[in-house]
């Protein structure tokens, strides 16, 4: 599956990225798949989608779950809980 | 009729009373405006804050901040409401956040403009970095925003007639 992954404020930072094409192997389906395919690179990666530090997904532009099926070609954003205001 | 719903992300700074002035332009049905204004305050927890960047997801922050906007006009009687969010590199004493609300009776125009913040705050793409004379820092949100907006969901909202 063909994904558009970007990363915003601290994520951003922490990766060194602001957005990258992902190509996720057969058996990725969920953002929570997701998650633990890009946690595979180890290092600042894993500290960060391994669960022990909260973020939000956003996909196609609208708040999703762990939950959330993941659809071929969407735009994924991984953050922190937001601070606008 | 619909209300007039709109919403702006822009660096440059806005005009309170410019931005009132469209709101209400030549309707005579509204005889309540409430205007909320967030500003950059130069002390957060500890540090003196020196400027205040805000980052945003572009594309995004727009249909989020609708969203909010006509959640709002779907729970009370509103004639109109406007957002504009600042983003980029701001001064303790700027303005960040514009919400106006208005309405036929105070009322809606309260409890909306209330309403639209505290969603903001949880649902809108928005992350502030501090700079102190340490160096920048992140903001991190905080349990009390997410209350804050967790007690509109509990409410029932008010019957739109």
């Amino acid at each position: 599956m063909h994904l558009k992954v970007l990363y915003f404020a601290q994520l951003r930072e922490k990766f060194g990225l602001a957005e990258e094409a992902v190509q996720a192997p057969e058996g990725v389906r969920t953002i929570a798949d997701l998650m633990q395919h890009l946690a595979k690179r180890g290092g600042v990666w894993q500290e960060t989608l391994d669960g022990q530090y909260a973020f939000r997904v956003a996909m196609n532009q609208e708040m999703v779950s762990q939950q959330t099926a993941l659809i071929e070609g969407a735009e994924v954003a991984i953050f922190r809980p937001v601070t606008g205001g | 009729m619909s209300a007039r719903l709109s919403v702006a992300v822009q660096s440059e700074d806005f005009d309170l009373r410019h931005e009132h002035q469209q709101l209400v332009q030549n309707d005579h049905g509204v005889g309540a405006v409430v205007a909320f204004i967030g500003m950059v305050r130069d002390l957060n927890l500890a540090d003196d804050v020196v400027a205040l960047e805000l980052e945003h997801y572009p594309g995004m922050t727009e249909k989020s901040l609708m969203n909010i906007v006509q959640q709002a006009e779907s729970r009370w009687s509103l004639q109109a409401a406007r957002v504009v969010h600042r983003v980029g590199k701001m001064y303790p004493g700027d303005q960040i956040v514009l919400v106006l609300t208005a309405s036929t009776h105070r009322g809606d125009a309260y409890e909306a403009n209330s309403f639209i913040m505290d969603y903001l705050k949880t649902e809108a793409p928005f992350w502030k970095k501090e700079w102190t004379p340490e160096g920048p820092r992140w903001i991190e949100a905080r349990d009390s925003d997410d209350l804050a907006a967790a007690r509109w969901a509990a409410q029932q909202p008010t019957p739109n007639p």
